[in-house]
Parts: structure tokens; sequence; C-alpha cells
């Protein structure tokens, strides 16, 4: 698909803070704020735009804090569908926060998201593991996030080091 | 016994009147929580894989004196950047030099070619430092200002009128800080003929060259006859987000590099060598970074320009750098009385416009080089401080009826 400028240039800014009004977009890009909503549903449409997720730390809230683990997933893909039908039967599980096919020693990479570990074993190990065609697992659970989807979560680079004024 | 050190003082340095900027830092630095839109630099900080290279380059143990030029590997990206993205071909031998920032480049510059007496010419709104640079190289600034009507762009009548026998040189500074206002080919070319007809030099301060919008930025150098007449300065300060790191360059005919290398290698020696390695870094490897920043600056000057005359300031768009030179002459007040009025009643920090000279009177310098979140914020407050500011003239209109 070939995007327009302008379309690109909407989506840059949406790249960076999904909650800017139409009309801060049309005055960034000298373009009237309808046809910033037109542009903006067409990309809406054609899945360009998929979702607008906040990205939230729970962990910073008392009583909502969470575990996630990332686990390596070897399977045995099946005749005329390959990875996807047993891909499909692991990301439609509600605990799955993402699930990506993978090049390497393993197929795919699960993300599960849960209160404690013993909750994430529990799915592994009744659910996970025991759909057919999964050969193994392979559990990491996430210590700490520093970064995600390319924001930084405390970062001393946030703090502005400049003079109030200067030449 | 008390010491009058008047005495012992330079009268020159005495002379030099203090930085109007200066004099409103000291007022917004006493205040919290202060949303500016004063600042002459980026928001951005130095892309992460320049600043690795320094530290590579300091942990290396790259800690000696380079060549008083600089680093013979700096000065040919130098050469190759200049020739790439302006088209004007400096030999790295014998005509580049890499300074610690670009003001001292014009501090070299100046010191190089002035004689006691030498007149510059400075358009004004100017950067706060032009005229005290000539003036400390013992020459005498002299002031062509320019107004709103125009886009703040120097005509080459007002040249004509203003140049003597003793004229040296003119000072360009194109995209220009306060005004923004960047001047294409053709206003370029017109004001070389005035150059080549009254046998001048041009010291252009091109520190913004990076920062450029709505059209391609032309080096004074490439105009024709002019590279012979150009001293080009420039840096790595704006366009690549390396203000604290103070480095800049000098490229000019040898001649008049030659003497600017005697100067330098008798005040500064060298530019710190690590720091240099930084800069080379920057040149080889960040043009995306830099126009990323560019798109960024490019949206929020829209922004900005929209969001100002909307409130009922008039601002021309600028066509370079990261500021907007709106009119405040509508509130009636001077320059100073509304940024002080605007600091002190909203907290927002802008430089008043007479702090680059008697032309800026009327006007203020907001910079852009803030978040979109921190902008809105910003207009919204100047947008009630005007309305306050009409509230009360009203008011004071209606008592005197």
């Amino acid at each position: 698909m070939k995007l327009t400028n302008q379309e690109l240039n909407i989506l840059a800014i949406l790249d960076e803070n999904h909650r800017v009004s139409a009309k801060s977009i049309a005055m960034q890009l000298e373009m009237t704020e309808e046809n910033v909503n037109k542009l903006i549903k067409k990309l809406e449409e054609e899945k360009v735009i998929v979702s607008y997720p906040t990205l939230i730390d729970w962990n910073k809230i008392e009583g909502k804090e969470t575990i996630v683990a990332m686990i390596d997933v070897k399977v045995t893909p099946q005749r005329g569908v390959g990875f996807n039908e047993i891909a499909e039967q692991i990301y439609r599980y509600p605990e799955v926060r993402s699930l990506y096919l993978m090049s390497g020693t393993y197929d795919l990479s699960v993300t599960i998201e849960g209160k404690t570990m013993q909750e994430i074993a529990l799915f592994v190990s009744n659910k996970l593991a025991t759909i057919e065609n999964v050969v193994s697992t392979t559990s990491h659970f996430m210590l700490k996030k520093y970064k995600h989807d390319g924001v930084i979560i405390e970062g001393e680079e946030d703090k502005d080091r400049r003079m109030v004024v200067s030449p | 016994m008390s010491i009058d050190y008047q005495q012992y003082l330079s009268t020159t340095a005495m002379r030099l009147e203090p930085s109007g900027i200066r004099k409103f830092f000291d007022l917004a630095a006493s205040m919290d929580d202060v949303i500016s839109l004063g600042v002459g630099e980026p928001d951005f900080i130095t892309p992460w894989n320049i600043r690795e290279f320094a530290i590579e380059a300091l942990r290396s143990g790259q800690t000696a004196y380079t060549a008083n030029a600089g680093l013979l590997e700096l000065r040919q990206e130098i050469s190759n950047y200049l020739n790439r993205r302006f088209q004007v071909e400096y030999q790295p031998e014998n005509q580049i030099i890499v300074t610690v920032g670009a003001s001292q480049s014009l501090d070299l510059a100046f010191r190089a070619i002035l004689n006691p007496g030498d007149e510059v010419l400075i358009i004004e709104p100017a950067f706060v430092s032009y005229a005290a640079i000539v003036t400390m190289a013992g020459g005498v600034p002299i002031r062509v200002e320019t107004n709103a009507d125009n886009g703040f762009k120097v005509t080459p009548d007002q040249l004509e009128e203003v140049i003597t026998s003793k004229t040296k040189a003119i000072l360009l500074c194109s995209p220009n800080n306060p005004t923004g206002t960047s001047l294409n080919k053709d206003e370029l070319t017109a004001i070389a003929a005035v150059v080549e007809k009254h046998d001048l030099l041009v010291v252009s301060d091109e520190i913004y060259a990076e920062l450029t919008y709505d059209q391609e930025f032309t080096s004074f150098a490439s105009i024709p006859s002019m590279y012979e007449r150009t001293i080009l300065v420039n840096g790595f300060s704006k366009g690549f987000a390396m203000t604290g790191w103070r480095l800049g360059f000098l490229a000019a005919p040898r001649e008049l590099i030659s003497v600017m290398v005697k100067i330098y290698q008798y005040t500064t020696m060298c530019a710190p060598t690590m720091l240099q390695m930084g800069a080379i870094e920057a040149l080889r490897n960040s043009s995306e970074q830099v126009e990323k920043m560019r798109q960024s600056y490019w949206r929020r000057r829209n922004f900005t320009v929209q969001s100002l005359n909307r409130i009922g300031l008039e601002c021309h768009t600028p066509g370079g750098a990261f500021y907007v030179f709106p009119s405040i002459k509508k509130s009636g007040l001077t320059s100073e009385e509304f940024a002080q009025g605007l600091l002190q009643e909203e907290k927002v920090a802008v430089v008043p416009g007479n702090a680059f000279g008697a032309s800026g009177e009327g006007y203020i310098r907001c910079s852009y080089a803030a978040s979109i979140e921190q902008i809105e914020i910003a207009m919204n407050r100047i947008g009630r401080y005007m309305e306050s500011l009409v509230r009360t003239k009203n008011t004071v209109l209606e008592e005197v009826k």
C-alpha cells in the first residue's frame, strides 16, 4: 500500500501520541480538520491504524501488579495450514497478550500476563502445553520493563535540562 | 584601601551592552513551573549514536590535542557534508577549521578581517552576540533594520544606503535567529550583486541550514562569484541537537583560513578531541535523525504560527530555524512589558524582541523547540493573557468616558 505524505505525517503524529486532537493535527500539517478526520477514518478502515493502545505501567498501582512471561513454544506444523491453525488456537485465549511466529530455535513466541506466577504456570501446563502438536515450552518471566513499544518507561532523558531562556 | 577596578578594565569590554536575553533569563530563572518558549536550542537530546561515539573515544584514550584546525578526519567529513548538502567545495587541509561553537567561528572570522574602525553591516533583528563580537574585534557594527512587512528580509537598497568606504563585511544569518526568516536564492543573489559592487566580504552564519522548511537551503558561498568572498560559519548545535558540545566550523578561502588558524592556535589550541570524534559520527550516520527532527520542527512551526494568528498576534510564517516572531503591538505594551507580564501572570517565558535590536521592539521571540503539548498549553495561556489585556484596556477606556 502506498500512502501519501499527508497520511504518513498523520501516522507519525499518532504514533507519538494517539490522544492528539484532529484540530491539532490539522494545524501541524496545514490541513483542514475535516480532511484529517477523513484520512484517519480511511487508515482505520484499511487496518493501517489497527488500534490505539495506552501504555500503562500497572506495576505502579497497588493491587494491580502483573507478571509477564514470554514463552517459547516449539510446535509441529500441520499439513495444509502450517502454523496458522495452532497459532489461532493459542491467540484465542484471553491470557495471551501477543503471539509471534519466529525463526530460529523455537516457532512461536507467546506473551502471557497474569496476577501471579502460579496463574501463568497453570496456563502453560494446563492450556498451552496440552494443545496437540505443541512439542515443548520454555517460560521466561519478565523482571523489569525498561522500554516498551519504543517508549522508555522511566528514563532520565525525559527531563528537560535546558535553561528557561537561552540565546 | 578600596581599589577602583574601573581603571583596570578595558574600555571596549566596558562599553559592551549586557545581553537583553541575560536580563530576562535572570527573571525567568527565579520562577518555578514556567513553560518556556524562550530557549534557543533543540529540545531533542543529541542522537545516541553520536553520544556513544564520543564516549568510546574517551574510553579508548583519545584525550590528546588535535591539529589546531581539528582532526583531519573530521575536516574531511565536513568537506564531504558541505559538498553533499550545499554543493560547495572546500579542501579539508587548508579551508576548514573546527571551532568551539559557531560563536567562536564568528569571533575568529572578525578578528581575522577587521581593523579598528572597519564597519560590519548587521541585519536586525539579529542574534544577541553579533554586534558585541564585531565590537570586540575592533570593528563598528552598523545596524540595518528590517521589518515585518517585508518578512524581515533585507533589501539591496537598504544595504546600499549604509555602505561607506569603511564597510568591510556584511554579516548574514539565514535562517535567522530570532525571526526565522530564510532568504531564497534570488534574494541572496541580489545581495551578492551589492557585495561584489562594493568589494565586500560576507560572513554567512548558516547554523540553521538544516532547519529550513518550505524551500531548499542555499549556502551563500554557492552563489556565483561569492565563494571567494564568503566566510561560511556553521556548526553542530542546532541541526544535530548538540548545543552543549560547543562544536562549530568555518570554511573560507585558504588565505583567510590561514590567518584564522593563527589566531586560533594562540587562543584555543583546538576543539575537544573526544567531541570531535562524536561530530564525525554525526556527519556520517545521522542524516535520518536530523531529518526526523526537522519534520518535527516543521509541524510545530505550523501549529505555533496558526495558534498565534488565531489569538490575534500577527505572525509571519518563517522559513527556517525554530523561532517565530509575532507582533505584540496590538497589546499596546512594549515587548519587555509584554514578556514580563506574560511570565508573571501566565508563567510563559518568551524573549522580548528588543533584545535583538531596536527593530525587534513590538515583537516577541517564541521558540517552538518544545513539545506540541507544551506549545498548546503555552498558546492557551498567551490567548488568556491577551484577553486580560483587552479587558483591562476596555475598563480603562470606560473609566475615562
